[in-house]
């Protein structure tokens, strides 16, 4: 029988929470790296008990952790104290060096500021070999491992997209998105606040903006800039990898060309502003967001958590509430924090800055909360294991 | 050989428990006490200073008896209290809440 992995990044630690097929019981591990910023975990698709996971702190900087037995133990990839079969461990698996001159972007105050690593937002495990793995890091640039973690190098074509351009927004400048496409291993999306959306179709070599239709009036007057939307999060069914689903800072888009034109898919949602949106497993033509009443209200509207979904890729949604608090609720759902898993009916998770994780076993019909009182919930990654 | 008090997290990355013991070939300087942690814990590298700059990271401090040596340069010789042993030589989380 098929199990259920939920990997939960935290603001003060990493928990995993496991159940079987029915995903009724649940059991809790945790917290891991107790006291630490988790901001992202996610296991190899191709060695489901190989886990990642992006671990910071503001006193002591980014440590990147690995599992082997599914988040039982972890370790730091090469970097333990005893020597290993290849020499002495480096301990550089939390060094993330951008390559060559290091540049500069646009600061807040319209001058230009050098790049300056902060920590990993997003770790990405190659669809077929468990050693390969991207990392979305702040200030926004993709890092690539093809040793399990133990070393990072840059892939900096990205930087050279009109980096120059590029701004912070209020939660800083990262690349907070890292789409592989399933059918073309060459062929890579990310998404950074606040720069836009990005196609790479030589592995990362070079990178090109996909931004054509963006809206985004208060933030920039120039209706046909080809970088600085906040672009919030996109995502892709894996049968259909041309077809890409946004939430913007405002507004909530597609595209059906591979990112070369996107159209405005709002539709008659109470309110287009959002940070996730994740694909159903088996529809791919189901979409869900979760809306949030303002850039400046990071909570939902009439403190009603509602999850929104559309079956028709966009335009006519419908709230999804049976089982979320319908009053006085006012937590946030952050950009990594909804997945899906891949049973059937489909399993839909998310988690809040208040520390609840919600599951629904039935596509979003109805909703039960698997744990309620972690702290404030970064991400949230479903696995789906044999 | 040098005493030296790591901060809780750092601790547990390095999984030890209370005080570790630096043992210093040359001069007993701020900068070799802290190269030899990093070699005995490859984990910490990063954690304390930057990896490439090797600067001091802004919320970690270094005391030595009863002194914050935080902004000495890396050749400052440890004070004789910490070179013989009898004071610790202090890793601490900056206080930075807020």
């Amino acid at each position: 029988m098929s199990k259920i992995r939920l990997s939960v990044g935290t603001k003060k630690g990493a928990f995993i929470l496991t159940s079987d097929g029915k995903r009724k019981n649940w059991q809790v591990s945790g917290p891991h790296f107790a006291g630490w910023e988790i901001y992202h975990m996610k296991g190899s698709p191709v060695d489901p008990n190989r886990i990642y996971a992006s671990q910071s702190s503001g006193w002591f900087g980014q440590i990147i952790q690995r599992s082997d037995d599914g988040g039982i133990t972890w370790d730091t990839p090469g970097g333990g104290a005893a020597p290993s079969p290849d020499g002495m461990p480096k301990g550089e698996s939390n060094k993330f060096v951008y390559e060559g001159e290091v540049g500069k972007h646009l600061w807040y105050d319209g001058t230009q500021h050098p790049w300056e690593f902060k920590r990993v937002w997003h770790l990405e495990p190659s669809l077929t070999d468990p050693e390969t793995v991207y990392a979305g890091v702040e200030d926004a640039s993709i890092f690539k491992t093809t040793n399990g973690g133990k070393t990072w190098q840059e892939l900096p074509g990205l930087r050279n997209t009109k980096g120059h351009l590029w701004q912070p927004g209020a939660g800083g400048m990262a690349v907070h998105t890292i789409l592989l496409d399933p059918k073309n291993p060459k062929r890579i999306y990310v998404a950074i606040s606040a720069a836009g959306a990005f196609r790479t179709e030589d592995a990362g070599q070079s990178w090109k903006p996909i931004n054509r239709g963006l809206k985004s009036p208060y933030e920039l007057p120039d209706p046909d800039a080809e970088v600085g939307h906040c672009v919030h999060r996109i995502a892709l069914h894996p049968s259909r990898p041309d077809v890409l689903f946004m939430q913007k800072h405002w507004d909530v888009l597609r595209t059906d060309n591979a990112g070369e034109q996107w159209r405005e898919v709002s539709g008659n949602l109470p309110t287009d502003f959002g940070f996730p949106i994740d694909v159903h497993a088996h529809e791919p033509e189901t979409i869900y967001v979760v809306p949030i009443k303002s850039d400046s209200e990071h909570y939902p509207p009439d403190g009603k958590l509602r999850v929104y979904r559309s079956r028709s890729g966009g335009n006519e949604w419908e709230a999804l509430t049976k089982g979320l608090p319908q009053k006085d609720c006012y937590v946030n759902v952050l950009r990594d924090a909804m997945s899906v898993d891949l049973l059937d009916p489909c399993g839909v998770y998310f988690g809040t800055t208040g520390g609840q994780v919600y599951g629904s076993t039935d596509g979003g019909d109805t909703w039960d909360a698997i744990v309620r009182d972690l702290p404030a919930v970064y991400s949230v990654e479903a696995q789906t294991l044999k | 050989m040098i005493r030296v008090v790591l901060p809780f997290h750092l601790r547990t990355l390095a999984r030890v428990n209370g005080e570790v013991q630096a043992e210093i070939a040359g001069d007993a300087t701020l900068g070799a006490v802290l190269d030899a942690i990093e070699t005995m814990y490859p984990v910490l590298r990063g954690t304390i200073r930057d990896h490439v700059t090797r600067r001091r990271r802004p919320f970690v401090r270094f005391f030595a008896c009863k002194e914050d040596i935080s902004n000495d340069p890396p050749d400052t010789p440890l004070p004789a209290a910490v070179v013989s042993g009898q004071e610790p030589f202090l890793i601490v989380g900056a206080m930075a809440g807020g």
